[in-house]
């Protein structure tokens, strides 16, 4: 096949390297350094997709990151991504990709019906159209609109691509190699400062590589390859190319995506597709240029209506023709340039100039070449659907509002120049106060929030030299105020062509009897009627008319379609456009894989996973793990066919008759010491701590300053000054935080130094019956008798030669200890508790077990202690000392918390003795009640109690204390369960604790 | 994100500290009689501040110090940042 819109000659191409690729299923070719967007256009094809809402034709309109149209689905080895600019994606061998928002093709599009159903689908149809009946949205109109909306497919498979993330500090990061970057980046690394020089484009240089210029005698692109290569040898800076920065932050924090691999047909090993940058920079010289600007004319949505910026970049870049019989619409000199290219390719253009009489030195040029201008003249309207085949034409009035009569012109393409639009993104992100610069129509940078400075025509500044000259002293400036270093060199001798001033028209009139679409919006369907029509309904702040619209709202957010809605809306309002000021602009500037947002911070390593020094046993035995927070604890373990609730009846079982095990090692540590530790601890938990003696270990309870529980645990006096606090798993680290805020903050007078160690301290809680048994065996030299060990008693231990901490305390209410020895002996201290239990029947336990056994026992956890509740609801208030005062007690005399029908802990049987309770399950008085039926409480923990052999349940009640004996209803609307229940203690098991003390 | 000046360990990004809330708030005395007005005040009432707020942060990852940072939260600036037992003033 052969590439009938491809030059001879030209262009920036490998034409030695030819590529193949696939687009719709058609085998197509292209060459090295070709986007999808050129290749495309070089083997004439123009029909790229269709439009969103009324899924016109489309093609391509720009050739770069503004681009509206051209979003195509992408397949690379054995991938897919959606949503692919064609004009950025870079050709690779191989290379798939298939038009999105089209069905079943888009030659012939179902969805195009909509196109004559307009007008019910006006501006805020969403809104209006689907209303009613209400029924229908869910079942009919929702899935209907998502299924012919939408611009591609997100793949459902694993990314099995790698993204990583770098944090990175410079003196100045530019964000853009065009000769505004170009030149500043190399005043200051001449400095000495360290320098990011970031390019969104595989090419550096960009307007200097499709521009007629010289500078210091050599073509723009010349000079441009020789200051990169000048840089790239520099230690002091980076340059980067294919990598965008599309967020800047607080703190002069910007965040730039790179595109590592996504050129290559696949990913080269050990690399990753992409990097996301995290840059502090302490000076940001945004040199993101200028984007051209539409005029807006009837069907100036068909393909083969595109930015002549474009057209020439395709010319000069990729050696593409993007027509034939081109028809250049402008209003200033651009249009110009891209007419002289075409004619330099033995092209014949058309200039429609708007303007009446315009002279410049390009427009010279141009008569010069006997190229055919017309001046006053415009594009009505764009005729041919799926491709530009003629124009409507007229003259002009000088007031810019009469058409003169309708002429046809045949033409397979109309580039448009509205003139040039500031890329201000950056800058307005930075928190920048914009202004408007009238004599470009477009707003520019103004008051700098941030250590930010925009450069050339980013900045409005659209010559050469104004822009190197500015650049260059810029560069200097900011890095010899960071390096105190300054290199002068001589400023280059530039050569440009002079432009004269450009009309300031942007729309053209509609004519008489005519009635056609004119977008504002490319990539949403937007159209000046649309705006109108919002307006007309009372839409006034421009924020508001773009969410009705869906101005703007677009992949692209408005890039070329911004301004001119502006410009509407201004016109309607008879407001200038300052007035009627901009939409905010936010990260990111071009849309950015989440793959690169997510990072490595994926699976597994989305967090940390903390295992105990038991872990590997608990494996080799069978356990199935759970996450608690970031740990893994075993849930049960395993034997034969046995499944969770067979186990933990097991388990537990074995606990409360002979003896049981379970790793205890999560359970946050706090090393506490100082002569203050006491005192500390007094202020803390809610009851007294001042006398409890070295060797003694005692339950406490600390509230937050509401007067709701925060954490509970044992603290154990190991000597004088020295004390060991325990937390529940999930709280370790807020009460480390807790302490530390008090110690530094509030009472820094205390004397006490806390500490986690949680990590220090690897253990084994040994629960049941048989416990002292197993005890004597592992301790044979300590005195843990009832006497010598007495409950809530602490000794240290030999452990065959290990050092231990043997506390004697209980959350599964039998006979218990805790044995805590350094992390590194926790294997040998577990394996040594196994093999000396054995004769006593032992088995380990895991967490469904060890809730069980607190369940039954109506000892509170996490999901009493959910937030929500106060040491009267979890029958803690006999831990509260009424001699002193503590952290939230002052709370508690708050009315809410003292009232006499309070809500409080409960224990819920089934009358069935049968029936599981579902937790999160309601209490109610009558299960027939109208709804909504009043809740009287909600179940918090569920078991099966081993004592009783029946489901046993904890739930906070209102009015529990005056509740027990009482017959409710839980129910369960979520599993479809009502279940007769009786309320009984919550201490179903041992309700006197004699266990304990045995 | 946000560029915190630890007065321990220097400038260090945001995404290391954790947020405390209002700096100003004095806990009162322990033990001493407060009304339910005052007790509220403390535990509940905050000033939602547009510009210069002394505010608690931890420097959670690094030296777990509480410090006290000035900053506007309408552009958060950050103006000023103390040791835990430096006053506000």
């Amino acid at each position: 096949m052969t590439q009938s819109f491809r030059l001879e000659s030209g262009g920036l191409i490998d034409r030695d390297k030819k590529i193949s690729f696939k687009f719709n299923g058609k085998n197509y070719f292209g060459y090295e350094g070709d986007t999808l967007a050129s290749a495309l256009i070089a083997n004439g094809v123009h029909l790229i997709g269709r439009s969103f809402k009324y899924h016109r034709p489309r093609g391509f309109f720009g050739a770069g990151v503004d681009e509206p149209y051209a979003i195509v689905q992408l397949y690379r080895n054995g991938e897919t991504e959606p949503n692919i600019k064609a004009t950025e994606q870079e050709l690779f061998e191989g290379l798939e990709a298939k038009s999105v928002n089209c069905w079943p093709s888009v030659n012939f599009d179902v969805g195009a019906i909509n196109n004559f159903l307009k007008i019910f689908l006006p501006a805020g149809f969403y809104y209006k159209t689907f209303m009613w009946p209400k029924s229908f949205w869910y079942k009919i109109y929702e899935p209907f609109i998502r299924r012919a909306a939408g611009l591609g497919t997100a793949s459902i498979k694993h990314d099995k691509e790698r993204y990583e993330h770098k944090y990175e500090y410079c003196d100045l990061l530019i964000t853009g190699s065009g000769p505004s970057g170009l030149a500043s980046a190399y005043s200051a690394a001449k400095n000495g400062a360290k320098v990011i020089l970031a390019e969104d484009k595989s090419r550096f240089g960009g307007t200097l590589l499709t521009s007629e210029v010289n500078i210091g005698n050599q073509s723009g692109k010349e000079w441009a390859d020789s200051i990169i290569s000048e840089l790239k040898e520099m230690p002091n800076v980076t340059v980067k190319n294919r990598s965008q920065v599309f967020g800047y932050y607080d703190h002069n924090m910007l965040v730039m995506s790179e595109r590592i691999s996504d050129h290559l047909p696949k990913t080269k090993k050990f690399h990753p597709k992409q990097r996301l940058w995290y840059i502090r920079a302490k000076e940001v010289l945004i040199s993101s240029g200028s984007i051209e600007r539409p005029i807006v004319f009837g069907n100036n949505d068909t393909p083969g209506v595109m930015l002549s910026s474009a057209a020439k970049e395709y010319l000069k870049v990729y050696g593409v023709l993007v027509g034939k019989k081109p028809l250049v619409f402008t209003n200033n000199d651009s249009g110009y340039e891209t007419a002289i290219e075409f004619k330099k390719n033995g092209i014949d253009p058309i200039i429609l100039d708007t303007r009446k009489e315009p002279k410049s030195e390009i427009i010279e040029e141009a008569q010069n070449m006997n190229i055919n201008i017309k001046n006053s003249y415009v594009v009505v309207a764009a005729q041919g659907y799926k491709k530009v085949k003629s124009a409507d034409v007229a003259k002009i009035s000088d007031n810019k509002e009469e058409l003169g009569s309708i002429e046809n012109i045949e033409c397979d393409c109309i580039c448009v120049s509205g003139f040039w639009t500031p890329t201000i993104h950056l800058a307005s992100q930075s928190g920048n106060k914009t202004k408007f610069n009238e004599d470009i129509d477009a707003f520019v940078p103004g008051i700098s929030k941030q250590n930010e400075k925009t450069l050339g025509a980013a900045n409005g500044i659209y010559t050469l030299e104004e822009t190197l000259k500015d650049s260059f002293e810029k560069g200097n400036l900011l890095s010899k105020k960071i390096t105190n270093n300054e290199n002068k060199f001589s400023f280059p001798n530039v050569v440009e062509k002079k432009s004269t001033v450009h009309d300031k028209f942007w729309c053209v009139p509609l004519p008489k009897g005519k009635n056609y679409k004119r977008f504002l919006d490319f990539q949403n369907d937007v159209a000046v009627s649309d705006i109108e029509i919002a307006l007309k309904e009372g839409y006034r702040s421009i924020e508001h008319v773009k969410r009705y619209t869906t101005l703007g709202m677009a992949t692209d957010q408005g890039k070329t379609s911004n301004l001119n809605g502006l410009q509407l809306v201004s016109k309607i309002e008879n407001k200038v456009v300052p007035a009627v000021g901009h939409t905010t602009f936010r990260p990111p500037y071009s849309p950015v894989s989440i793959g690169a947002i997510v990072g490595r911070e994926v699976g597994k390593h989305s967090k940390p996973t903390r295992k105990s020094p038991m872990h590997s046993w608990h494996e080799k035995n069978n356990a199935v793990f759970v996450d608690a927070g970031v740990w893994l604890r075993p849930r049960y373990y395993k034997r034969g066919e046995e499944n969770l609730f067979e186990a933990s009846k097991r388990e537990a079982k074995n606990v409360r008759t002979n003896v049981g095990v379970c790793d205890v090692t999560t359970l946050g540590k706090i090393d506490i010491k100082g002569p203050d530790a006491a005192e500390l601890l007094n202020r803390v938990y809610t009851n007294a701590w001042l006398k409890l003696p070295v060797g003694k270990a005692r339950y406490g309870v600390m509230l937050r300053e509401d007067g709701i529980v925060m954490d509970d645990g044992t603290t154990t006096r190991i000597s004088e000054n020295h004390y060991h606090m325990t937390t529940t798993t999930a709280q370790a680290a807020n009460v480390l935080s807790h302490l530390e805020y008090y110690l530094q903050l509030v009472w820094p007078e205390l004397n006490v130094n806390v500490v986690s160690t949680t990590e220090q301290w690897a253990g084994a809680a040994i629960a049941g019956p048989k416990s002292r048994e197993l005890l004597k065996k592992l301790f044979p030299n300590s005195d843990v008798t009832n006497e010598g060990l007495p409950f809530m008693g602490y000794m240290e231990g030999d452990l065959f030669g290990v050092k231990a901490k043997i506390f004697r305390i209980s959350f599964s209410g039998e006979l218990a200890y805790e044995v805590n020895v350094e992390s590194d002996n926790g294997y040998f201290m577990w394996e040594k508790i196994i093999e000396a239990g054995e004769e006593f029947g032992i088995q380990p336990y895991g967490t469904e077990a060890l809730s069980t056994l607190r369940i039954e026992m109506g000892h509170v956890a996490g999901s009493e202690l959910d937030g929500r509740t106060i040491p009267y609801d979890n029958s803690l208030e006999g831990l509260l000392s009424k001699k002193k005062d503590f952290i939230g007690k002052r709370s508690l005399s708050r009315k809410a918390f003292a009232a006499k029908d309070r809500q409080k802990i409960v224990g819920v049987v089934p009358l069935d003795k049968k029936t599981s309770i579902p937790e999160g399950s309601h209490l109610v008085k009558d299960s027939n009640a109208p709804l909504p039926n009043p809740k009287l409480g909600y179940i918090s923990a569920s078991c099966w109690s081993v004592e009783h052999d029946n489901p046993f349940s904890l739930a906070i009640l209102k009015d529990g204390k005056n509740m027990i004996g009482e017959k409710l209803f839980v129910m369960s609307p979520l599993k479809n369960k009502i279940i007769p229940v009786e309320i009984v203690s919550s201490h179903y098991v041992d309700p006197k604790g004699e266990r304990v003390r045995s | 994100m946000l560029h915190i000046k630890c007065p321990h360990c220097g400038l260090r990004s945001q995404n290391e500290f954790s947020y405390g809330g209002d700096a100003t708030v004095k806990r009162p005395e322990l033990g001493k009689e407060i009304s339910d007005q005052d007790w509220d005040n403390f535990v509940y009432n905050r000033k939602s501040l547009r510009g210069k707020h002394w505010e608690l942060w931890q420097h959670l990852s690094g030296c777990r110090q509480w410090i006290k940072v000035q900053r506007d939260t309408a552009t958060h600036e950050i103006f000023k940042t103390l040791k835990a037992n430096e006053e506000i003033s």
